[in-house]
């Protein structure tokens, strides 16, 4: 009997206070599994905001960088000889100018055959002839400064920089980042409302702790501190598994997607996996924001 | 019963709780109690007796803030708990130590957190409050049991349990509602002298019970409740 007292007195010593709220029960299973499928949504929908805004930039790049010409024949001259002028008087300007080159004649007809078919008919007609020009990434030259060499040539020709398509291109891009973050943004409010939705049930179903505490002196600020670090906790794990779940599609999608990742239309990077991540940190956060102002809500109504 | 209010001109202290014509309904049933008015002074021992369903729950609870009077005014501590800010009321509790009549433990903890629990609210350190704790535990018997939970208590033990949670931080008052509910007649009489040493350091006390024999014994002044009304059915020594 003095033994048993002896230990317990010894335990007593050194005894960690108990978790107040009392260790998780069955019903929380089915909350962490609905905010991991959040979270692996979200972390989807990151990724291939990440993609998109890649594949963008590349077709931009790819548009900053090129220009056609069209050559046409004038009274004096074939086209044929007016575009290798052409060619040549634009390859003179540097910087700006990397290369130019006449695109040849099989490729310019290859181009029209759709439209007019590969026959004779393509020899009676005044061909215009196609200057393809690769310009300096770094200080691409304008169409001004090409247009004046070209004048100053005496070559009848019209420059398309491509700037139709690229505003094109950067506002499918724009408009792919705008889904896909409001895709994310409408992850986080459910996300948030279904935390919101836990915490309700958790504080009516630990109505009588909730009593007790506050009758024993607890501040509302504390007892919401409970829910909030619980469902905190919860959602910081769930988020761990969403984003280690989207985490394996991504690199399942970068290894067989193909070369330049998914498809050569959503190109994926291992750099895209450093924003998983972020996933846990945000989805504690948010757990915590809705946990806390919902219990303090909640609790203002008791007495 | 001509005056139940029994405050003293010139008393030199604001009493720790007053009520002044105090009413208290359910709804729009008919009111429970009605025109209550008593001073508790400080230091004072006072039981509380009445019929079952008289109001004495009702009465306890409104002066632990758990209930808001339909009519009157409630003085504790000197404040007035109608006008005070929510966030001054937890400190107000934490003076104010309750033996629920359902004892209200905590089932997921032992009994020493459970005792442990109001300093633990009060942002006391662990380290700072173990002997306290322990020492209470062992003065109310349940020193070979606080590793414990309430579920693997007696009635009589989860009573001494409750009582020791509620006088751990030596509260300015103790409202205890039949602390003898459910325990033998020497226990009964340990927990008595458990509130008579708590009065002696200071502590006012006021009990709910229908243990005639322990109200007799202590010779502490009676108020009692009957038809909602409040009398004062014996001056201490009388």
């Amino acid at each position: 009997m003095s033994a048993q007292s002896n230990a317990g007195a010894a335990t007593a010593a050194k005894r960690k206070p108990a978790p107040l709220l009392p260790p998780e029960d069955a019903r929380d299973g089915a909350l962490v599994f609905v905010v991991a499928v959040l979270c692996f949504l979200a972390c989807l929908a990151a990724v291939a905001a990440l993609g998109a805004n890649r594949a963008a930039n590349g077709w931009r790049t790819q548009l900053i960088g090129s220009a056609t010409v069209i050559v046409r024949p004038t009274a004096s001259e074939t086209a044929d000889a007016a575009a290798e002028r052409a060619a040549e008087a634009l390859s003179a300007i540097r910087p700006g100018v990397t290369e130019a080159a006449v695109l040849e004649k099989e490729k310019a007809e290859a181009l029209l055959a759709p439209w007019l078919g590969s026959g004779d008919v393509l020899e009676d007609l005044p061909v215009p002839r196609l200057v393809s020009v690769d310009l300096d990434p770094k200080a691409p030259a304008t169409v001004a400064v090409m247009d004046k060499a070209l004048k100053a040539a005496g070559v009848d020709a019209t420059i398309d920089d491509h700037s139709l398509w690229l505003k094109d291109v950067l506002h499918a891009g724009l408009m792919a980042k705008i889904a896909a973050l409001g895709a994310a943004a409408l992850i986080t409010a459910a996300a948030a409302a279904v935390i919101a939705f836990a915490t309700r049930a958790g504080l009516a179903a630990r109505g009588d702790l909730v009593n007790v505490l506050h009758f024993a002196g607890a501040e509302d600020g504390y007892i919401a501190g409970l829910f909030e670090m619980r469902f905190a906790r919860m959602a910081a794990l769930a988020g761990l598994l969403g984003a280690g779940a989207a985490a394996m599609i991504t690199v399942a999608a970068r290894l067989f997607g193909g070369g330049a990742g998914l498809t050569p239309v959503l190109p994926l990077a291992w750099s895209d996996l450093l924003v998983l991540p972020v996933c846990p940190v945000v989805a504690g956060l948010v757990a915590a924001a809705a946990a806390r102002f919902t219990a303090l809500a909640l609790l203002k109504e008791t007495v | 019963m001509a005056s139940p209010s029994h405050e003293q001109p010139g008393a030199p202290e604001e009493p720790v709780v007053r009520f002044d014509g105090v009413g208290l309904r359910y709804g729009r049933a008919p009111e429970v109690l009605k025109d209550i008015s008593f001073a508790l002074q400080p230091g004072s021992f006072h039981f509380l007796t009445g019929a079952s369903g008289a109001g004495k729950t009702s009465l306890l609870r409104m002066i632990q803030l758990g209930l808001r009077p339909t009519r009157g005014l409630i003085r504790l501590f000197g404040h007035d708990p109608a006008t005070m800010r929510r966030s001054e009321l937890p400190l107000m509790r934490r003076r104010i130590g309750v033996v629920y009549a359902d004892r209200q433990l905590l089932d997921h903890l032992n009994a020493f957190d459970n005792v442990a629990l109001p300093l633990r609210l009060a942002g006391r350190p662990a380290a700072d409050y173990t002997a306290d704790v322990v020492e209470l535990l062992a003065w109310v018997g349940l020193g070979e049991k606080m590793d414990a939970y309430p579920a693997a208590l007696s009635g009589g033990e989860q009573q001494r349990l409750a009582i020791a949670r509620a006088v751990v931080n030596r509260p300015d008052i103790l409202l205890a509602d039949e602390p003898t509910g459910n325990v033998d007649q020497e226990m009964a009489l340990r927990i008595l002298r458990l509130f008579v040493e708590l009065n002696r350091l200071g502590s006012t006390v006021l009990i709910a019970s229908h243990d005639e024999d322990l109200v007799a014994r202590s010779g502490r002044p009676v108020m009692h409740i009957a038809n909602g009304r409040l009398g004062l059915f014996r001056e201490a020594g009388e």
